[in-house]
């Protein structure tokens, strides 16, 4: 389903993956709140709204391990490709669609609906 | 149990019905039996987990760790006799019934699960004494661990000294190096063992490790203290806690220029802003430097405060001049790295205004010299400092602060303070090392003054100039 969206979204070119350090994360502000933009590692880049479900913590101020972040504030780990917490913690941050072209971010403004199922 | 190399120590108030007993080899435990109030079980399982030497506190020990209750429960430290509704987690607001329920239906057996499932000590830790007991009373026998060292995280079998050792044993100069090294089990670690081998590393290598801005924590990272807004505070440091009116103009200048919305007068005599928008830190910073000022890493696990009272210049009782005791040691530590924050104070006379008496490291001005007191705190578990040594002379002093805070900055895991941190390896060790062996405490300081040379390069200048704009500036702004 979102393969077939993917098409149609309109995209926002945001900067290159050498922009973001990895195992770390820069925000993209929007006239809706910021969104963070991570990399990992191995050089997957994710986008969450910057806000924890818990208590609305800037997610792009944790520390990225795997392909996971700790909330800088109550220490809540969120998962980067879903946007879940990790459980027992329940609840989960929205997801941006994203794609890379030659080294350069593109994203969606428009969040994914709703949480995916767990 | 014990045999004919142990020594029974016995507490015994038949009409309490209470019994305890500690079989004692060499001075560390072996076993307990305990009968009636068996409250301070998991302390003892701790020492005899951990091998401590309990030379120091022998005489005490059968009377319980005094402190489990700790700031934020009241008088409450009997956590079996409590009802269900008593708030056991202060921090996040959890009781006990929700505890033992989540340990029955959850089927919880450590620590670890009732903090994921409650939160219950999960946050200031302060209650992890009282969770215990709940584990343990909920539980009965099943509630045990196997007496080994505990590891660093999840990520590893590996125990803090463990780590340590292998990184000057192997020569491990990386953060990945000593996790291939050590088998870690996750591709790069978490937000516990990433920072903590971060700091090893830079412990253990100074002026040739580079630092992993990545496994700072966000304060550390910043150099600011992240607010629950997701601002941050700024607090300059202010040396031994001694101001002037051209310093306080132009924090008054600066705190206007951006708009600050609290300015707060902080515990270790400091002035704290508070609300400050992350990219606007090296802006702020660029003009502090300009007036004089540097990081006070209030943010950090690093050399925190010196704070001093006015001493003989002023005082009428003061012995000697504690300002200038207190300014000399800031300057020769500042900027320091350590396993926790770090505290100072120094006293003019014993009346101790400084309250250098609950620091990691108190001077108490005598008019003989100075007494030297150690691990001391203000926080959750309230403790005491030790006496460690009286010497005379300031330099003696200065000498005493470099090879105290390098023993405790090679020798004590990350997040164990100083308290916790003798506790654990008695003060009589911290004594032979530092009072006793002269020779020893000579290469401890020279170990510091090493380590300082690279460390104390103000951070905040370097990123008023430039160093890390990245971390400071959005990536795009959109709309």
């Amino acid at each position: 389903m979102q393969a077939a969206a993917k098409n149609t979204l309109k995209w926002t070119e945001v900067g290159t993956i050498n922009d973001i350090p990895q195992l770390g994360s820069r925000i993209v502000c929007t006239d809706e709140g910021n969104i963070a933009i991570f990399r990992t590692a191995d050089d997957e880049i994710f986008a969450l709204r910057d806000q924890c479900p818990h208590k609305g913590g800037p997610l792009s101020q944790g520390i990225v391990h795997g392909k996971r972040v700790a909330c800088p504030l109550h220490d809540w780990k969120i998962h980067l490709d879903t946007g879940i917490a990790v459980a027992p913690d329940e609840g989960c941050a929205a997801t941006y669609p994203i794609k890379i072209e030659a080294g350069k971010i593109f994203l969606s403004l428009i969040a994914n609906t709703g949480c995916p199922k767990q | 149990m014990g045999n004919a190399s142990t020594e029974d120590l016995i507490y015994q108030d038949s009409a309490r019905g209470v019994y305890r007993k500690l079989v004692i080899h060499d001075n560390r435990i072996k076993g307990a039996v305990m009968y009636g109030d068996t409250l301070d079980s998991n302390w003892y399982f701790d020492l005899m987990r951990d091998n401590t030497d309990i030379t120091d506190m022998r005489e005490r020990i059968l009377f319980g760790q005094a402190h489990l209750g700790d700031s934020g429960h009241g008088k409450e430290n009997r956590v079996v006799a409590m009802p269900d509704t008593a708030e056991i987690c202060g921090c996040n607001g959890v009781r006990k019934g929700t505890i033992v329920k989540a340990i029955v239906e959850k089927k919880l057996f450590t620590l670890d699960d009732v903090r994921a499932h409650t939160k219950a000590s999960s946050s200031c830790g302060s209650c992890t004494g009282l969770v215990e007991s709940l584990l343990a009373s909920t539980l009965g026998g099943n509630y045990s661990l196997a007496p080994h060292a505990k590891p660093v995280c999840a990520c590893t079998d590996r125990s803090h000294d463990d780590v340590r050792k292998a990184i000057k044993s192997f020569d491990l100069k990386t953060i990945s190096a000593t996790m291939g090294f050590l088998e870690w089990k996750t591709p790069n670690g978490c937000n516990k063992c990433r920072p903590a081998l971060n700091y090893y590393l830079l412990c253990a290598w100074p002026g040739e490790y580079k630092d992993d801005n990545q496994s700072r924590f966000i304060n550390e990272r910043a150099h600011a203290n992240i607010q629950k807004d997701g601002t941050y505070s700024v607090v300059p440091r202010i040396w031994g806690g001694e101001t002037t009116p051209g310093e306080l103009r132009a924090l008054a200048e600066i705190a206007e220029k951006y708009q600050v919305p609290t300015v707060h007068i902080t515990g270790g005599q400091r002035i704290d802003f508070l609300g400050i928008k992350k990219e606007t830190l090296p802006k702020m910073w660029g003009d502090l430097s300009k007036a004089g000022f540097v990081s006070g890493h209030a943010y950090g696990k690093a050399v925190r405060t010196v704070k001093t009272c006015v001493g003989q210049t002023w005082c009428r009782f003061g012995t000697q001049d504690s300002t200038s005791m207190g300014i000399q040691m800031e300057k020769l530590t500042w900027g320091s790295w350590m396993p926790h924050k770090f505290k100072m104070a120094v006293s003019g006379c014993p009346r101790n205004c400084a309250e250098a008496t609950i620091k990691d490291l108190g001077v108490v001005c005598v008019d003989s010299g100075y007494e030297l007191h150690v691990g001391g705190n203000g926080g959750i578990k309230v403790r005491v400092t030790d006496f460690l040594c009286s010497v005379k002379t300031p330099e003696e002093v200065l000498e005493y602060t470099a090879a105290f805070s390098q023993l405790y900055r090679e020798e004590a895991q990350y997040l164990e303070r100083t308290a916790p941190w003798i506790e654990r390896v008695g003060l009589s060790y911290v004594s032979k090392r530092i009072v006793d062996d002269e020779e020893g405490r000579k290469e401890l300081a020279a170990r510091f003054h090493y380590s300082q040379k690279t460390a104390q390069s103000d951070p905040w200048a370097e990123r008023a100039a430039g160093t890390d704009a990245h971390e400071f500036q959005p990536l795009k702004v959109v709309g």
